[in-house]
């Protein structure tokens, strides 16, 4: 598997970056061999993406030296990067929906005729690329109207044409599901066999060890080290990633504590045939204080729908809610935090956080909408409530001040949940709180989510991650097809129970 | 090539339809087209005649130029308020330059010129600038404009005589006339048409209004691309004025106001969204038709005001946009 003869095709040296005062990156090195996947690891903030921009040409390294093929070179950008043979395909798929698919495959390098597109050529040498993931749609249909996965397959297909030597996959997998990511794999490894040197940044471990056969790993914008994937077990690797020991994860497994929930106590939601044309069809669901729910299915089952149902995202054309036994009608946002729910979309940057303004801005905007502007929190009151948070949730850099923008991914969605938690809710829908973002972190939430549940808080957690779900969760409901299907004890429920009942009895 | 690629693609493949929806709007606008000339056909007589279907081209021919430009820039997402103002400085210009004197050969292409370049400077403010279209374009009308009355506050007949000689002349098949202007009408829809489908700029033009960030990601050339779409209309705004001073025979600083919003309305009519990177030049097309069409029925209607006009496209508009709106929620 391990060539070790062959020399790389990348070769980075002593890489810094900085953003001053910040050093970003400080003397990194990596090797990209041809003919094999290396996985670039590392929490959120650990500098994997500004790694690969200092590669891509978007950032530009104070020092080090990046070499192609053994030639020093400096790109000047992606496009300059991709005419030498080094592509990056990105995690939101940066293409055109409303361009075919043969248009986002080959624009930049289209067949010509009498000076203008040569439309047949150009679908036939689509086609056969396509044909080489695997992939059989049509080239001339709009690349908008296939799924996200096949998509993500395109924009490797558009990386790949021309003289690809080396492809950069970030995040590739973080909207898959697992017959996607299978496929994607395939392709992955086809593109190996194919000499191909692979650079893949990915947050999920098990799909790093299915696939990669050499790692980076990086820490605080150092270099940990270089491994052999076969060589390096997942504690080990979690290890170098978080420069901590695993107490914290472990601390995690266990901190659901199963107990049964007090017979004939009312339930705190109750929802009786809720449900909304094309989004999720009629379901009932209760859910009680001091438990967490969680909602398992894949994606586009109808999980985001059905807590934008019972948070007032979107209004339900059936059924009824019953709010600690009183009936309730949540038919806006603001109508059900007046009931005291909470939710956090899983759309963290768009309808999440206000990335402009600062942790502090952040953290208050939701107590202070309650209140109404013409009653502003006073200044000491609200540094005290955001020291108070950020201590809490462990939430860095512990600057009020800082401009959400510039905090990663887990920072974040510790601000998202500070301001739910600020506002007291009796009732906090958690839609993919822990996507994208770092083992640690994931893990802190997912021992923050357990120790409000003990609290007396009742939590619905969304997540695309099983395990996670199977964790934390004292019942489970299962979503398939925008239709709930089940729902089962979380504490004696296994994988493997819950996958079936996700597939449909093996029938999908 | 690889032995290895799977041979089971994923399961979210889709057999395309057989219409394919990108093209729903323009069918929807021709269909309206072909009613009004029925209902039309069916009320009047000598409604569908062909005097009655040159007059619709002959009149609306500057119309028809102005919205192929302005489609370029709504297909990038952008908008351009001032072709109507830029028309009536290229009419000012053709005239009162023919007055001075000056040949033809050399006065045609100034007052062309002038939009082209009035376009560049809408282009590189919005794309090097970051202006919003909206104000850059708001700013480039009002200069326009102003520029008209500095040059001639009257209205300046033309009578050069190998001006007037092109701008009458007419060709005439059976009860059909074609003017010069319509020739050239129609060869810049062909223009815009070849350029929009058969060029890489074209392409880009539609990717930058699908997203001007995956464009750019792409590796496509985005800015040279938002500033020739800014170019193209500034340049057909220029040859729309040609064409109104050959159809008025006359140049004149009050002509084309508001025009910019009937080119709009064309635009927006003949199926291309606002928001950028769907829409077609030949809907642009049906969209002018279908605005002249209902002038038409009004004219011939006879006892109606004509400011029906403005009413009847303003509910068109309302329903095209609405139709639009529930089509592209259906698709999500």
């Amino acid at each position: 598997m391990t060539q070790q003869t062959t020399p790389p095709v990348v070769e980075m040296t002593g890489i810094s970056v900085e953003f001053p005062p910040v050093k970003a990156l400080d003397g990194v090195d990596l090797h990209l061999r041809p003919g094999e996947i290396h996985a670039l690891m590392g929490e959120n903030g650990a500098g994997k993406s500004t790694l690969i921009k200092a590669l891509t040409g978007i950032h530009s390294p104070t020092e080090g030296t990046i070499r192609v093929d053994g030639v020093e070179r400096r790109f000047t950008g992606p496009a300059d990067a991709r005419a030498h043979g080094v592509s990056t395909v990105y995690q939101e798929v940066n293409l055109c929906g409303n361009l075919t698919v043969a248009e986002n495959i080959m624009l930049g390098a289209e067949p010509r005729r009498l000076g203008g597109l040569h439309w047949r050529a150009m679908r036939r040498q689509a086609a056969t690329h396509l044909e080489r993931m695997g992939l059989s749609i049509d080239p001339a249909s709009s690349l908008g109207s296939h799924s996200l996965a096949v998509q993500q397959l395109v924009a490797i297909c558009r990386a790949t044409v021309g003289d690809c030597k080396v492809l950069i996959l970030d995040e590739p997998t973080s909207s898959l599901d697992t017959d996607e990511v299978a496929h994607l794999f395939t392709v992955m490894r086809a593109l190996r066999d194919d000499g191909v040197a692979i650079l893949f940044v990915s947050h999920f471990l098990d799909q790093v060890y299915e696939v990669s056969d050499r790692m980076t790993v990086l820490r605080n914008g150092r270099l940990v080290g270089e491994f052999i994937t076969a060589d390096l077990p997942t504690h080990e690797l979690v290890q170098h990633m978080i420069g901590r020991s695993m107490d914290v994860l472990e601390a995690a497994e266990h901190v659901v504590e199963r107990a049964g929930r007090p017979a004939g106590t009312t339930p705190l939601l109750q929802a009786v045939g809720l449900g909304r044309k094309g989004s999720v069809q009629p379901f009932d669901l209760e859910l009680y204080e001091g438990e967490v729910v969680g909602l398992a299915g894949l994606l586009g089952s109808g999980r985001t729908e059905l807590a934008r149902l019972l948070t007032g995202a979107d209004r339900a054309d059936a059924g009824q809610t019953r709010m600690a036994g009183k009936p309730a009608r949540l038919r806006t946002p603001r109508a059900a935090m007046d009931l005291g729910i909470a939710y956090t979309s899983e759309d963290r940057k768009g309808e999440g956080v206000v990335d402009g303004l600062t942790v502090r801005e952040n953290i208050v905007l939701g107590l202070q909408a309650r209140r109404g502007w013409m009653r502003p929190l006073p200044r000491k009151q609200v540094d005290e409530l955001v020291a108070s948070y950020i201590e809490q949730l462990g939430i860095r850099p512990a600057d009020p001040e800082a401009l959400l923008r510039n905090l990663s991914g887990g920072n974040q969605q510790k601000v998202l949940l500070a301001r739910w938690l600020a506002t007291a809710p009796r009732l906090l829908v958690l839609d993919e709180p822990t996507r994208g973002i770092d083992v640690g972190a994931k893990a802190e939430i997912q021992k923050l989510v357990a120790d409000l549940a003990a609290d007396g808080m009742s939590v619905v957690f969304i997540s695309a991650e099983l395990e996670e779900v199977l964790r934390i969760s004292h019942r489970i409901a299962v979503l398939r097809d925008r239709r709930k299907v089940a729902e089962i004890d979380g504490g004696g429920a296994t994988m493997d129970q819950v996958v079936d009942l996700i597939a449909g009895g093996g029938a999908a | 090539m690889t032995t290895s690629a799977p041979a089971r693609a994923p399961r979210a493949l889709k057999i395309p339809t057989r219409l394919d929806r990108r093209y729903l709007p323009v069918v929807g606008t021709f269909v309206v087209l072909a009613l009004m000339l029925v209902v039309g056909g069916s009320r009047y007589e000598n409604f569908v005649s062909p005097a009655v279907i040159s007059n619709l081209f002959i009149n609306n021919a500057h119309l028809i130029v102005l919205a192929v430009g302005m489609t370029f820039v709504i297909l990038t997402g952008g908008i351009d308020l001032s072709v109507g103002s830029v028309l009536a400085l290229s009419t000012v210009v053709t005239a009162a330059l023919l007055q001075a004197g000056w040949p033809p050969a050399v006065v045609i292409p100034l007052a062309v010129g002038a939009g082209t370049v009035i376009g560049l400077a809408h282009g590189v403010m919005v794309h090097y600038f970051q202006v919003q279209p909206f104000v850059a374009t708001l700013a480039g009308m009002f200069f326009a404009r102003g520029l008209c009355f500095v040059i001639a506050p009257e209205s300046i007949a033309i009578d050069e005589a190998s001006f007037v000689s092109l701008a009458t002349w007419v060709q005439i098949f059976g009860g059909w006339r074609m003017s010069s202007g319509v020739l050239i009408a129609l060869i810049v829809v062909g223009a815009g048409f070849l350029v929009l489908h058969f060029t890489r700029f074209g392409r880009t033009v539609y990717a930058v209004g699908g997203g001007e960030q995956s464009a750019l990601l792409m590796g496509l050339p985005v800015a040279r691309t938002k500033v020739l779409a800014y170019v193209v209309s500034g340049t057909c705004a220029g040859l729309g004025g040609l064409l109104f001073a050959m159809y008025s025979q006359s140049g004149y600083s009050l002509t084309g106001v508001a025009m910019e919003l009937d080119a709009i309305a064309a635009v927006v009519i003949g199926g291309t969204l606002l928001t950028g990177g769907t829409g077609f030049v030949l809907g642009s097309v049906l969209g002018v038709l279908v605005l002249g069409l209902i002038q038409t029925i009004i004219t011939f209607e006879g006892t109606l005001s004509s400011w029906w006009t403005k009413i009847v496209i303003g509910v068109l508009l309302l329903i095209f946009v609405a139709v639009q709106r529930v089509l592209s929620l259906r698709k999500t």
